[in-house]
């Protein structure tokens, strides 16, 4: 199956990826490869199995809700590109 | 080629033989840590085996060895040097993942791998080159470049571990930590002559290990024998509460169980791992290899895994879709790149994501969004979860008869860079041996079994959950029989 280039773009957005125009057509050649290829799956028979959700098919371990750790807020933002009074800055969201 | 022998140049010396002569007092850390730096500094470069090097800390690290080992307070690996590949964080210290995105990236705390290893007294000397986020089998989609093979620089050490498993494989460490999605410790350390030892699925905390596909992932290590694994095992494996798939499984004495002979051990040889796709010459070594093994007494019996043939397209489902979800974390809010001028939040998010991801990293995550989306998901993403199942049940069945499985890592020796890089399909089905281990969350090793044209091969041994001991030991006796690990590459003797 090939895939568009509007679909190509659509997952992109889906994605928050800007694929720039020069990689567009590379994208929708190997992007529709990797589909055709993965699509040997629907031969298989597969009636009545669970499908797998954890590799040793056990259950996820829980642990109490208790505070483990200070809050490192200082540390944790010299990583940050833009802060503000222990804040996190992004572009404008609501006007 | 060169061998190694106990008395050699410390280079040359297994982790094993490291710590005798640190024990005896014949060397102390800061000379072997100052020997093995000048090595990486000659021959880094050569093979752009490290992203970073930390000569520094390293030295400050053997001091403390060097201390603690004159107060009787030696660690189990005091003073012997390692490498991580670096994507396990490294506090204070750069954590690129091998890419643009996370180039400036300095982790606040460290790994609970690396935190383990240097508890233990390890000493940390650099940080390894890899493919971009683990998302490769050639280290070329590395945003610092590829890393050369050392047995012939044009030829690509395979990946993701590439780093790892070349500055093993050239002697510049005898030990490094990697990880194994799909074969990223394994297939290296074939397409190299190391050993790679991937563990079961939650036997070692993923705790600071960037996440690829969280499912799969698992950490280990790449070393030149069995033995030396078996060591660095025993310190990294057990329950971590901060990794809630990490499993509260008793460990063993990894290093004490390497003694239990293969006489009797049932050793399933897989059929279809047999087909068209292998190379005939490294077809023969694997058979080689395991006819030694039978002739030490162990017992060849051939199975059947009749959906293996499914577990590279399974996988190129399940591990893009969860690298998608893993690699949303990257928006460039709080770390990572972030673009320049921003005119709103999406512009954000995508310039960042698209200048600070490579072409690999891009598809994956395209990829997984794609089978993950409105109208797909049944039809790609539960589909490839039901045949995963089926795969694991295979094997399953398998182990209900046989100790261990055996077979090769990969399909060829080591190729060449830039050999297949045009087709995805072609560079994925280099792991076609190794995938279904991480599918069915078993152990499994790479041993070194011989050369094609001058490139080394590996063996492969899977075992069952929690079967590290039976895979590590089988690994050690068929080094007792042979010298394949002692052979390292000329050029770097």
């Amino acid at each position: 199956m090939s895939l568009t280039k509007q679909q190509v773009q659509h997952v992109a957005t889906l994605a928050r990826l800007k694929l720039e125009d020069s990689e567009v057509a590379d994208v929708v050649g190997k992007l529709s490869r990797i589909v055709d290829f993965v699509d040997q799956l629907q031969a298989a028979d597969t009636d009545d199995v669970v499908p797998m959700a954890h590799p040793l098919n056990m259950s996820q371990r829980l642990r109490a809700d208790e505070v483990s750790e200070p809050n490192q807020r200082d540390i944790a933002q010299r990583n940050a590109s833009s802060t503000a009074k222990g804040y996190y800055l992004v572009p404008k969201v609501l006007e | 080629m060169t061998s190694a022998s106990a008395g050699g140049p410390l280079h040359q010396r297994t982790l094993a033989e490291l710590a005798d002569g640190l024990g005896k007092g014949e060397f102390s850390s800061r000379e072997l840590t100052g020997a093995l730096l000048a090595r990486i500094e000659g021959h880094g470069e050569t093979l752009n085996a490290f992203i970073t090097v930390t000569a520094e800390g390293a030295m400050l690290q053997a001091d403390r060895a060097d201390k603690a080992r004159a107060n009787g307070d030696a660690g189990p690996l005091n003073g012997l040097p390692i490498v991580h590949k670096d994507l396990f964080c490294t506090k204070d210290v750069l954590t690129t993942c091998g890419s643009k995105m996370l180039q400036d990236f300095v982790s606040p705390y460290d790994a609970a791998v690396v935190e383990r290893l240097s508890q233990a007294g390890a000493v940390m000397l650099a940080k390894t080159n890899m493919d971009e986020f683990a998302m490769g089998s050639s280290n070329e989609t590395s945003f610092f470049g590829p890393v050369g093979n050392p047995w012939d620089t044009r030829l690509s050490p395979g990946g993701s571990s590439g780093g790892s498993a070349a500055a093993v494989a050239a002697r510049l460490l005898p030990a490094a930590t990697g990880t194994d999605t799909g074969g990223s410790i394994r297939q290296p350390a074939a397409l190299t002559g190391t050993v790679g030892l991937k563990p079961t699925y939650g036997r070692v905390s993923r705790f600071g290990m960037v996440a690829f596909a969280s499912s799969l992932d698992q950490a280990g290590v790449i070393t030149r024998s069995a033995e030396d694994a078996a060591m660095l095992l025993g310190v990294m494996a057990g329950i971590d509460p901060r990794d809630s798939t990490c499993v509260d499984h008793p460990v063993p004495d990894y290093v004490a169980g390497l003694q239990k002979s293969v006489a009797g051990l049932k050793i399933g040889v897989v059929r279809q791992h047999f087909d068209e796709g292998l190379d005939a010459q490294c077809a023969q070594r694997v058979r080689d290899s395991l006819a030694a093994l039978e002739h030490v007494g162990a017992k060849l019996v051939e199975i059947d895994l009749p959906n293996i043939g499914l577990s590279v397209p399974t996988y190129y489902v399940v591990a893009p879709a969860e690298c998608s979800s893993n690699m949303s974390r990257f928006d460039g809010v709080r770390f990572g790149h972030r673009c320049d001028d921003p005119e709103d939040l999406f512009d954000l998010y995508s310039r960042t994501r698209g200048e600070g991801f490579g072409a690999e990293v891009k598809r994956r995550i395209m990829t997984g969004t794609y089978v993950l989306s409105a109208g797909y998901y049944d039809a790609y993403y539960l589909k490839a979860q039901k045949v995963r199942q089926l795969i694991s049940r295979d094997f399953k069945d398998a182990f209900a008869n046989v100790d261990v499985i055996a077979g090769p890592t990969t399909p060829t020796a080591a190729f060449a860079i830039g050999e297949k890089t045009d087709d995805p399909i072609t560079m994925y089905l280099n792991d076609i041996y190794t995938i279904g281990a991480n599918l069915a969350g078993l152990p499994g090793i790479s041993v070194p079994c011989g050369f094609v044209d001058g490139l080394p091969v590996g063996l492969q041994l899977v075992g069952p959950h929690f079967a590290e001991e039976t895979v590590l030991s089988c690994a050690h006796q068929y080094q007792l029989l042979t010298d394949w690990h002692t052979q390292g590459p000329e050029n770097f003797a």
